[in-house]
């Protein structure tokens, strides 16, 4: 990209400076540390030029947006086409409670709708198993029945609003009520468009809400991409996830590269079925954390961007360029929340925020400034949105695509990332590819590590978390948290003994054995998912069949 | 005092997975001079009061992220008392709202640990509860 003479005058330019300029600066004031590292403890120079990118080819490297490989947007006008969707992720009590709060969210400006399940929904338990026991309602909204998922979705416009759901062991059930009570609102499955998390595979490795080994467990994954390639073409069947990753303490590098390998594994799985790349690639989707330290988070979504169309096409061989871009949903890192003076939250997260958009996301999540406290309360989310709505009205920063392309900082770092990614690509294959990687402990045991270094970090003040470990104020600042309906889990309960008392129990039980037939003979199991669904059996009902069928995981104790 | 390590078991009950936290306080814990044995993700109070037992431990730590500590924490405590090892220092961390820190403190537990904490102030706590003049790791390297 530049000329080699230009990059040599440049190079002598920047060593006179630093002998210099530099070291006069440096004998009256020496700098604040030794090194200077991104929050992940990449090592970062004092100043980056084009000798830093002077292997760079634009059109090979960067290209144009919409093209490939993507590097600066996966839409050739990005926001100047249409912002991103402002997806709130919000769930908790009942379906009621939640339901009121998706449209307030509506209201409010959102654009895209986004569920958190609470943990008995996530392990496939129903409200009132003996596992659930507290639980109820905490992380998320209770959904044991298809009757829970009506009410859920109760005056929601299915048919025009995009929804996301965070649910992964039991993604196949949920997402058969999710299109049970589309369709007997009148709304065929083909109009609806929505993503399913359904990421097994970053459960294992860091957020653990895995039931299943995780051969079955692929097999249902597989199952949901072949269903939604022949069934589904507005609907991204997985959410190929980075965040849960990066919150369980890994680096951002880990962060891209797990989540890349996850990605590549699935592929494959989808390949071994029979299925044709160019029949369900175009569907995957990814969601990344953004983190606090902004220009690796950028980096971040940059490098996503190239390796993954370099892989699809390269190495899979995917034709269709739709195959070829990555898109992402992004999460501002909750993780970075602090409990001590929480209004600072508010600061943290649009900048955080500000990175994904300059990143390029397609849709965003911004953390409310009481979340290291409890669930967030009206005010404090209402804010959250607000943020995003000031970054894509007010900072003009979506005025131009890819505006930090050609820094030779971020492009450096880019780069570096890139190259990063590939070294834990090369030693997740040495170890015969991520679900041998996992069974080791492998990406559990570098994550492990990442967050412990950055604890001792912390701890000893090398890292300054304002309010945390600096700056910090006995008076506590008080801000309102959410209060939730205290008759909320007999209301649940109630409500599903009434399904369990009211429907066809011949119809139920018939359903749940061509589950189980499905489990054991190898078919596609959303079909007969769907049949019980609709007969009201509840998600615990179905999820202890496939629990019979398959048996349940357990991942060794280790620290 | 130091014929042996101070055994401390990092705990998770219920169905939160969130183990960030409870991994880097149990390096953090074994890095000091502790012993410590990690239950390891999803536990009921039941196996957790069996595995502290088992290994006679000292001290009990439990990470609670999702939101069920009022449910799970008073269960532990009973099971607790009821095999008469209530005088085994219970301490809870994750998220805990200030105003469910004084019904666990009535339940028994001695110390709640929020989002911030640093391992040094659990270290010192747990030092301090069992009035250990010096570190373990000291004092298991006097014994």
């Amino acid at each position: 990209m530049y000329d080699k003479e230009e990059v040599t005058r440049v190079r002598e330019a920047k060593e006179r400076w630093e002998e210099t300029t530099v070291q006069q600066a440096l004998a009256r004031f020496p700098e604040r540390y030794e090194t200077f590292t991104t929050v992940s403890g990449q090592p970062i120079r004092r100043l980056y030029t084009p000798d830093d990118v002077a292997d760079m080819d634009y059109l090979r490297d960067l290209g144009m947006p919409g093209e490939y490989p993507f590097t600066r947007g996966p839409y050739p006008t990005m926001y100047r086409g249409r912002l991103w969707t402002m997806r709130m992720f919000a769930g908790f009590g009942t379906a009621e409670e939640t339901n009121r709060r998706f449209k307030y969210l509506l209201a409010e400006g959102e654009t895209g709708l986004s569920i958190a399940f609470d943990l008995p929904t996530l392990y496939g338990y129903d409200t009132d198993a003996p596992e659930a026991e507290g639980e109820f309602g905490k992380c998320g909204v209770a959904v044991s029945s298809l009757r829970d998922m009506e009410i859920l979705l109760d005056g929601i416009p299915l048919d025009k609003i995009t929804t996301s759901m965070t649910i992964n062991s039991p993604a196949a059930v949920i997402w058969a009520m999710y299109i049970i009570a589309a369709e007997k609102r009148g709304i065929p499955r083909r109009q609806l468009g929505g993503t399913i998390q359904n990421d097994i595979l970053k459960e294992y490795i860091a957020q653990k809400e895995y039931i299943f080994p995780p051969e079955p467990s692929m097999r249902l994954v597989v199952d949901t991409i072949e269903f939604a390639a022949n069934e589904m073409p507005r609907w991204h069947p997985i959410s190929i996830s980075g965040y849960h990753i990066r919150e369980a303490g890994s680096t951002a590098v880990q962060e891209l590269a797990f989540t890349l390998a996850d990605g590549f594994t699935y592929v494959e799985a989808a390949l071994e079925r029979g299925l044709d790349i160019d029949s369900f690639a175009p569907r995957l989707s990814f969601f990344f954390n953004v983190h606090n330290d902004f220009f690796e988070e950028i980096a971040k979504f940059r490098a996503a961007r190239r390796i993954w169309a370099r892989e699809m096409r390269e190495k899979y061989g995917a034709k269709n360029p739709r195959s070829w871009t990555l898109r992402f949903h992004a999460q501002t890192a909750g993780c970075t929340l602090t409990a001590q003076q929480p209004e600072n939250n508010v600061v943290r997260v649009a900048i955080q925020a500000l990175a994904a958009v300059l990143g390029g996301a397609q849709s965003l999540h911004t953390n409310s400034m009481d979340e290291a406290l409890a669930l967030p309360s009206e005010l404090a989310v209402r804010i959250a949105l607000r943020t995003q709505q000031i970054i894509a009205h007010e900072t003009g920063v979506t005025n131009t695509i890819d505006p930090l392309g050609g820094s030779f900082y971020v492009e450096s770092l880019t780069n570096t990332m890139e190259s990063q990614a590939y070294d834990y690509f090369r030693k997740i294959d040495a170890l015969g590819g991520v679900i041998p990687a996992i069974e080791k402990g492998f990406f559990q045991q570098e994550i492990a590590e990442a967050a412990f270094q950055y604890q001792m970090e912390v701890d000893a003040k090398r890292r300054i978390i304002v309010g945390v470990n600096e700056y910090v104020e006995d008076t506590p600042m008080e801000i309102p948290l959410l209060e939730m309906d205290p008759q909320g889990y007999e209301r649940q309960v109630a409500r599903l003994r009434e399904v369990r008392r009211t429907r066809d129990n011949r119809e139920v039980l018939k359903a749940l054995r061509e589950v189980r037939r499905a489990a054991r003979n190898g078919t596609n199991l959303m079909y007969p998912i769907l049949d019980a669904v609709a007969a009201y059996a509840t998600l615990g009902e179905i999820m202890g069949v496939l629990r019979e069928e398959f048996g349940e995981w357990e991942e060794p104790a280790w620290f | 005092m130091a014929n042996r390590k101070i055994r401390v078991l990092v705990a998770k009950p219920g169905l939160d997975g969130h183990d960030r936290g409870a991994k880097v306080v149990a390096r953090a814990l074994r890095d000091a001079g502790f012993e410590v044995i990690y239950t390891g993700i999803r536990q009921t109070p039941e196996a957790i009061v069996e595995a502290a037992a088992q290994e006679d431990v000292d001290v009990i730590g439990l990470s609670i992220l999702s939101g069920a500590h009022m449910a799970l924490v008073p269960k532990i405590m009973r099971l607790l008392k009821e095999r008469g090892m209530d005088d085994v220092l219970v301490l809870v961390g994750g998220i805990i709202p200030d105003e469910d820190v004084p019904k666990l403190k009535a339940l028994g537990v001695k110390g709640v640990f929020g989002p911030g904490t640093l391992t040094q102030d659990i270290i010192d706590f747990i030092c301090r509860e069992l009035g250990l003049e010096t570190m373990p790791a000291m004092a298991a390297a006097q014994s």
